[in-house]
């Protein structure tokens, strides 16, 4: 019978049946964070339990660490989040678990991360406490956020209880415009279906748009999956992005490198494969995107007009239909395991290099999603076209993306954002994000407005 | 762990009617401040429930902070209630605040799991089952309580009663007080015979 991506990632992976309509289904690998990870650790450690196989679990520092360059190794961004910090390492080593601590130079954003260094690879199962852990389909991997007791479970057995959800397609066809990514048409497709548009699904995205994104742009579009409400989103391997994974630290080596690729490549939706449900986007209907509101359906074209959700307003400081074009800005941040990548950085700094610096009063920070990005984008000279438009260059982690107390942009800020959640207080109390590409927040930091990126690229560069 | 089963429920119902309630809302990282899975009802809600952030001084119209609601043990909600950040923290700040059910038009799909790992009950249902019930409580959310029976899968409230779905591996687990990994450890054996499959398939992934 045909069968979808997702049905062959679920029955590669499925143990049992675990009753109730649930199977019992493997884990191959465990992410963990300070933030959720280090509370399953010890919880697990506090059952009397102990890890079933410490070589396949992974614990990351990315969301307290301080962002500020030349950071010390216990130093947080909030107050109090060194006990984190601290406690988790001392956890993971009591656990025996790979700990990438603050200090070490594979460690980045979790998410981020797991591809760099092969620990997301096609056709693994994996799970993290973090909901964004729905980006990592991205590679063909059966991938998805779980809380931290289902992590402590994961860990204990090898194994979680899970009923097999129900599956969605989404095919764009066509071919995005110059200037508009990933991240425009994830917002453009959960403005238009909703944030719960998606709702306890695997979504599978396909199509012709899809088939042309490098791994980097479907990271971002699986990422924002959960801001669909999705259970995940996976996107079939294609054979660049397996040979892109030849000789990561965590991949098979050269004597399994021909029988994982082989296998890898009958990771692909079968023809004739039924879905519960089809989407179609046209990628030449996507157009540069910018959130309004609290939620990420709240988002619209980049020259649209805000909606009319009065509490949503409220926060924003909007009138209702209020031209999004033009708002000023007080704050920009690119970053975070939705765009944080070197693509990324490259597509921002293109914006910004020779046209002078950021607007007075803007304040501006770039924040690599891991030392791996940070490096290959120093590398590049890109951390001086940043710096010399007036950006900050921090150190590698979720920085901005959300606010967990310490310093911020202040009450009121109106913030261009490259992260994934627009949530009231999410980068601070106050504090109001417009999601957006960094290509937006670049033009937009530059301008001290919001700004359409296609504009500032047709625009003269001043030197 | 196991924990206190759970078959029914009467208490305080709060309306909290708006759609996309978002982990953040519900805790926001700040008040997350330990290690811990304790001390964090103080924290449910900082954001709308006190004057300041980082403050405790209770804003008067919050609905958690209007005396007609206090002891309030089932939360009403709107669609898609519990989305964002899989934070297990929320549930269990609603957990230690008293929140026993939620009735929502829709969940987070992490977050409604985390409701059953804590003994929390969500119960999804119609936009006018949740109105219909929080128009009832309304004039008097004190003496007005419903009363949830997770064995039938039926709130009943006034004349009026709906009935409300739940997968059977929550309702059980729910039912029982079901700690989910000793339920795995069961099937441990099924879990190894996997497992050395799979190291032949995948021997990579069981290098040291
Ligand atoms: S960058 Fe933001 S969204 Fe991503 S894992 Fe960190 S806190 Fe979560």
């Amino acid at each position: 019978m045909a069968e979808t991506l997702f049905d062959k990632l679920w029955r590669r992976h499925r143990i049992a049946d675990a009753g109730d309509g649930a199977d019992l289904v493997a884990i191959d690998r465990v992410l963990l964070h300070e933030r959720t990870g280090g509370v399953a650790l010890k919880s697990l450690a506090e059952a009397g339990r102990s890890v079933l196989d410490p070589r396949r679990v992974f614990c990351v520092m990315d969301h307290i660490v301080s962002f500020r360059a030349g950071r010390g190794r216990d130093e947080a961004r909030s107050p109090g989040g060194e006990a984190f910090i601290t406690e988790t390492r001392r956890m993971a080593g009591e656990a025996g678990v790979d700990l990438i601590d603050t200090d070490d130079p594979r460690q980045g954003i979790v998410h981020v991360i797991a591809p760099e260094l092969g620990l997301a690879l096609p056709g693994l199962s994996l799970i993290c406490p973090d909901s964004h852990t729905c980006s990592l389909g991205a590679l063909g991997a059966l991938a998805w956020g779980v809380g931290s007791s289902e992590a402590e479970h994961a860990m204990a057995t090898g194994a979680l209880r899970v009923a097999k959800p129900s599956q969605m397609r989404v095919r764009v066809d066509g071919r995005l415009g110059p200037g508009v990514t990933a991240k425009d048409l994830a917002l453009h497709l959960i403005a238009a279906y909703g944030a719960a548009g998606g709702s306890g699904m695997a979504v599978e995205f396909a199509g012709t748009a899809i088939d042309a994104l490098p791994l980097e742009g479907r990271l971002t579009l699986c990422n924002l999956a959960v801001e669909f409400a999705a259970f995940t989103a996976l996107i079939a391997p294609d054979q660049t992005l397996i040979e892109g994974l030849r000789g990561k630290p965590f991949a098979p080596g050269e004597s399994h490198w021909q029988a994982a690729r082989t296998d890898w490549a009958e990771l692909c939706t079968d023809p004739g494969a039924a879905f519960d449900r089809e989407i179609q986007i046209e990628a030449g209907d996507v157009a540069p995107m910018v959130s309004w509101g609290t939620s990420p359906e709240h988002a619209v074209r980049v020259d649209g007009r805000a909606g009319e959700d009065a509490k949503a307003l409220a926060y924003m400081g909007l009138a209702p239909g209020a031209c999004l074009a033009d708002l000023a800005i007080e704050g920009a941040f690119i970053g975070s395991c939705t765009n944080g990548r070197l693509s990324d950085l490259r597509a921002a700094a293109e914006v910004l290099r020779g046209r002078g610096r950021v607007a007075p009063g803007v304040r501006a920070v770039c924040v690599p999603g891991s030392k791996a990005v940070r490096a290959a984008a120093e590398a590049e000279g890109l951390d001086r076209i940043f710096t010399q438009a007036g950006f900050e260059w921090g150190e590698p982690g979720c920085a901005m993306c959300f606010y967990a107390g310490g310093e911020t942009f202040p009450p009121g800020a109106r913030v261009v954002s490259s992260t994934n959640r627009n949530f009231e207080g999410r980068q601070g109390p106050g504090v109001r994000t417009h999601l957006a590409s960094p290509a937006t927040v670049a033009a937009s930091a530059l301008a001290g407005r919001i700004t359409d990126p296609r504009l500032i690229a047709a625009g003269a560069r001043a030197a | 762990m196991t924990r206190a089963p759970f078959r029914q429920h009467e208490g305080v119902a709060a309306p909290l009617l708006i759609d996309n309630v978002d982990t953040d809302q519900i805790i926001p990282s700040r008040e997350m401040k330990a290690v811990s899975r304790d001390g964090l009802a103080d924290g449910l809600f900082a954001g709308w429930r006190y004057t300041a952030p980082g403050g405790r001084e209770p804003r008067a119209d919050f609905v958690l902070n209007r005396p007609e609601y206090a002891g309030a043990s089932i939360l009403l909600a709107g669609e898609n209630f519990g989305c964002g950040s899989s934070r297990e923290h929320a549930v269990w700040a609603l957990a230690e605040f008293g929140v026993r059910v939620i009735i929502a038009e829709g969940f987070g799909d992490i977050f409604a799991k985390n409701c059953v790992r804590n003994g929390v009950l969500p119960i999804a249902a119609s936009e006018d089952a949740v109105s219909g019930l929080a128009s009832w409580v309304g004039p008097d959310p004190q003496t007005r309580l419903p009363h949830v029976d997770l064995k039938t899968q039926c709130v009943t409230y006034d004349q009026s009663a709906f009935a409300f779905e739940i997968d059977a591996y929550s309702k059980r687990l729910l039912l029982n007080g079901l700690d989910p990994i000793g339920l795995t450890l069961e099937q441990r054996p099924e879990i190894d015979a996997f497992l050395d499959a799979d190291a032949e398939r995948r021997p990579w992934l069981y290098a040291d």
